[in-house]
């Protein structure tokens, strides 16, 4: 059978079942106790070996098997739970993940080896313990938790004593309780929607009390062909019987009358444990009991989030661009030229106008990804560094549900990554020094997305030992970056600045300063070709905090239209402080630099006709020149233009590969007219 | 299968000056006229005329007049620019006229080595004969090639 058009569903299923396996695996190893992270654990294995069985990748399917007997023996307690055996789990998840990026690539699992690890495995279960008599039944069970709801076609379910009481009441009121165990034909394909319809069929005339498996496994596809429900209902068993069968895919029905007092079943339940796990109601058959309503709307629920579909983000970029092409040609109907603008007219407009801000919106918001695909890797790699680094890091992470379009987030993980290694690393101080200082032994490393206003915040905090900005400016001395007077005169702010400088992180050996500087201008650089900017909050001996601000989206900004020469600029608005008329007499010269006063501070001023050598006479001094105040950070610098065109929301376009190492310019974009203007890179420009 | 006929390959013709030049038919995604204007990106050489908007895309333009050391395009009815599609990489190349095309195989080229002499050698991989004309055919690869290391 051709497997290959499953393929990409496959990857992604595996991707995010490899997902939560890390996820647990962190939990498991936080509190090796919990039997719910151990059996989810379970569950994940169990579901990528048949995935992978199924697809013919042996190698995956093989290494899972293995996984799942020692899961199964941890389960069982026959092993402990050791932080050895979790990274030899790790390290499986680790083999996992590198089949899953083979498959991603070449379509096969590649030539790696995991026959070590399944050794590994099970020597592992060479030192069980002795184990108790019940547990090989219970081991039969446990091995195919997907099937262990359904106990034998006719078995009869045993009931607890609220379930009793409830159909000895129901009795009194004339309902009669059915036990009834549905096959379904084994080429069934959505078991659970077909389950749905049961459900639904059966509600029509009868209340639902118990179902094993429970609704929740049912719905999760969490079970064979087969499931059995109790019923309450006032018809009669053919009538069920017949509505079922009527059912497409519903191979066999078994209905049994239950009949009332069946209180001895209680006592046998409370014995077998193993019926026991089964029938531990869970909440949702808590809640049926009381209003079949309820599960009714737990199905539905499920049923919502399977009218999600996946999109190649390819297709979204080809919408975004239509969508872009519309805004511009929306742009060039406002702006034409010899129309008569009468009501109608300008209502249509208006209403397009709105429209296609709307539909903007709409695929914009279509893109966004929350952080936490990003952040969610993190918690592991913290893990290894730390381990690796022999300290305590503990990593704390909130606003995980914060979005961002997916160009950004795709963008990001990197950036990210490096600051938190760089606060592992070198933030962080090693546990003896830490209790020296009266800290607590284990240090902590933040990390916090959150919106604020158009821009996405991501912090990277730590309680490390800050930066030690004397040392810094001892560094850009003797590395005679800038003179001793002036290094003596630069503010925390301006040193800190210096770790952002290529020239400074690519130093020899810069961790026996305080660390910070490794790679920064790489962050740095990352950020701003994203449009965002970075800040550093630090304190020596508290810690440091790293402020990543991005935008929300990039395609479309809000721009500051200008004239230079004959030439159109835009200028991103997010960056411009304010706009003001000077009059020649206003520039001043210091040391060699023309300036301005704007507020009582001297900003620089940038002639961009100069800087962009925009060709035509240079200036003849105005009377009145027009300045554009852009903001750097916190820094402002005066932008000279020759006339300011105006505001327009504007679609940025990428230069191409061709001309991506242009520095004065980030971007272009195409005017109402059809004509490209270019955006200018503001950090390039400023100073 | 191996006749004549799957070695021809077919050239597009366009001129500088009296000169005629050929590019593989298949590396063209399409030709225009010069009707839009040009955006000067700055910064550049003076041969990277700049960037123009081809239906939403922003595509870099090269002047092969400068680029080959002639005076600069005079912009005329006749101009035309070649949209070339390598790889992933769109360009384009003002060119004064475009001719036509012509089918060219084996034995009516001859490659580059066999010419001497040549002052724009560089960009050349070979000459064919059409018709009694000279046709020089261009490595366009090299071509765009060149700007990167020369920015």
């Amino acid at each position: 059978m051709d497997m290959s058009q499953y393929l990409e569903i496959f990857i992604e299923e595996s991707k995010e079942h490899l997902q939560s396996l890390n996820q647990s695996l962190l939990q498991l190893e936080k509190n090796p106790g919990d039997r719910a992270v151990l059996n989810e654990i379970f569950r994940v294995a169990h579901t990528i070996k048949g995935m992978a069985g199924t697809m013919g990748f042996n190698k995956m399917s093989k290494l899972t098997h293995d996984m799942e007997n020692v899961l199964h023996a941890l389960r069982n307690n026959e092993i402990e739970i050791s932080s050895d055996l979790v990274d030899i789990l790790f390290k499986c998840l680790d083999v996992l993940e590198n089949y899953t990026a083979n498959i991603v690539e070449t379509g096969t699992e590649g030539d790696q080896d995991s026959k070590g690890l399944s050794d590994v495995l099970s020597d592992l279960l060479k030192n069980r313990k002795p184990v108790s008599e019940k547990a090989p039944e219970q081991a039969k069970a446990d091995a195919s938790p997907v099937s262990k709801g359904a106990p034998g076609i006719a078995a009869d379910l045993q009931l607890d004593q609220y379930e009793t009481n409830i159909i000895n009441k129901a009795a009194d009121l004339g309902n009669s309780a059915y036990q009834i165990t549905v096959k379904l034909n084994k080429g069934c394909l959505l078991k659970s929607a077909r389950a749905f319809i049961i459900f639904k069929t059966l509600e029509r005339h009868s209340e639902i009390i118990k179902s094993v498996p429970n609704v929740q496994d049912i719905e999760d596809e969490k079970f064979d062909f087969e499931f059995t429900v109790i019923v309450l209902t006032k018809a009669e068993e053919a009538t069920i019987k017949k509505d079922l069968i009527s059912i497409a895919e519903v191979d066999e029905v078994i209905i049994k009358l239950i009949k009332e007092k069946n209180e001895s079943a209680s006592a046998t339940a409370a014995d077998d444990q193993l019926l026991q796990e089964q029938i531990n109601v869970p909440a949702d058959i808590k809640q049926s009991l009381i209003s079949s309503q309820d599960k009714t709307e737990a199905i539905a629920r499920k049923t919502k989030t399977g009218k999600t579909v996946r999109v190649d983000i390819d297709r979204l970029d080809v919408l975004l661009n239509l969508v872009s092409e519309l805004i511009i040609q929306k742009t060039r109907l406002e702006g034409l030229e010899g129309i008569e603008r009468t009501q109608q007219y300008v209502e249509a407009i208006e209403y397009l106008e709105r429209i296609t801000t709307n539909l903007h919106d709409a695929v914009m918001k279509v893109r966004m990804v929350p952080v936490e695909t990003v952040f969610n890797r993190f918690p592991r790699m913290i893990r290894d560094v730390s381990r690796e680094l022999g300290k305590e890091v503990e990593l704390e992470m909130s606003g995980i549900d914060t979005e961002l379009d997916r160009t950004v987030i795709d963008e990001i993980g990197d950036p990210l990554i490096h600051l938190l290694r760089n606060s592992c690393d070198h933030g962080i101080e090693p546990r003896e020094q830490r209790k020296r200082l009266g800290k607590p032994e284990s240090g902590k490393i933040e990390l916090k997305a959150y919106q604020d206003g158009n821009n996405v915040v991501i912090e990277v905090g730590d309680d490390g030992q800050g930066i030690n900005v004397e040392k810094v400016r001892q560094k850009i001395i003797e590395r005679g970056l800038v003179s001793r007077e002036i290094a003596a005169n630069l503010s925390k702010k301006d040193v800190i600045d210096f770790l952002f400088k290529p020239s400074f992180s690519t130093a020899d050996k810069i961790t026996d300063l305080s660390g910070r500087g490794v790679g920064l201008d790489v962050v740095k650089t990352k950020i701003e070709a994203l449009g965002g900017t970075v800040e550093v909050e630090t304190e020596l001996g508290k810690g440091s905090r790293f402020f990543i601000r991005l935008p929300l989206t990039l395609a479309i900004i809000q721009a500051l239209l200008v004239l230079i020469g004959e030439e159109k600029y835009a200028i991103q608005l997010s960056s411009v402080h304010k706009i003001i008329n000077i009059t020649p007499e206003d520039i001043k010269m210091v040391q060699k630099q023309e300036v301005v006063m704007y507020r009582d501070t001297v900003i620089p001023v940038v002639r961009l006709k100069d800087a962009l050598e925009v060709p035509g006479e240079s200036d003849e001094e105005q009377k009145i020149m027009t300045l554009v105040i852009v903001k750097k950070g916190e820094r402002l610098t005066g932008f000279m233009v020759d006339r300011i065109i105006g505001q327009q929301e504007i679609v940025q376009k990428s230069l191409g590969k061709y001309l991506s190492g242009t520095k004065v310019i980030t971007s272009a974009t195409i005017l109402g007219d059809g004509n490209v203007a270019l955006i200018l890179d503001v950090n390039s420009l400023a100073y | 299968m191996a006749d004549q006929t799957s070695e021809a390959k077919k050239y597009l013709v366009f001129k500088l000056e009296e000169d005629e030049f050929g590019i593989e038919i298949g590396k063209i995604s399409t030709i225009i006229e010069k009707d839009m204007e040009i955006t000067r990106v700055p910064k550049q050489p003076a041969f990277l005329k700049g960037v123009i908007n081809l239906r939403g895309e922003i595509i870099p333009v090269i002047s092969l007049r400068l680029k080959f050391g002639l005076s600069d395009d005079v912009y005329n009815e006749d101009t035309r620019i070649i949209i070339l599609k390598l790889d992933d990489l769109s360009i384009g190349l003002i060119v004064d006229s475009v001719a036509e095309v012509v089918e060219l195989d084996d034995e009516t080229t001859e490659s580059v080595s066999n010419i001497a002499g040549e002052k724009s050698l560089e960009y050349l991989t070979g000459v064919g004969k059409a018709d009694g004309r000279i046709i020089t055919l261009l490595d366009l690869e090299k071509i765009v090639m060149l700007e990167e290391s020369a920015t």
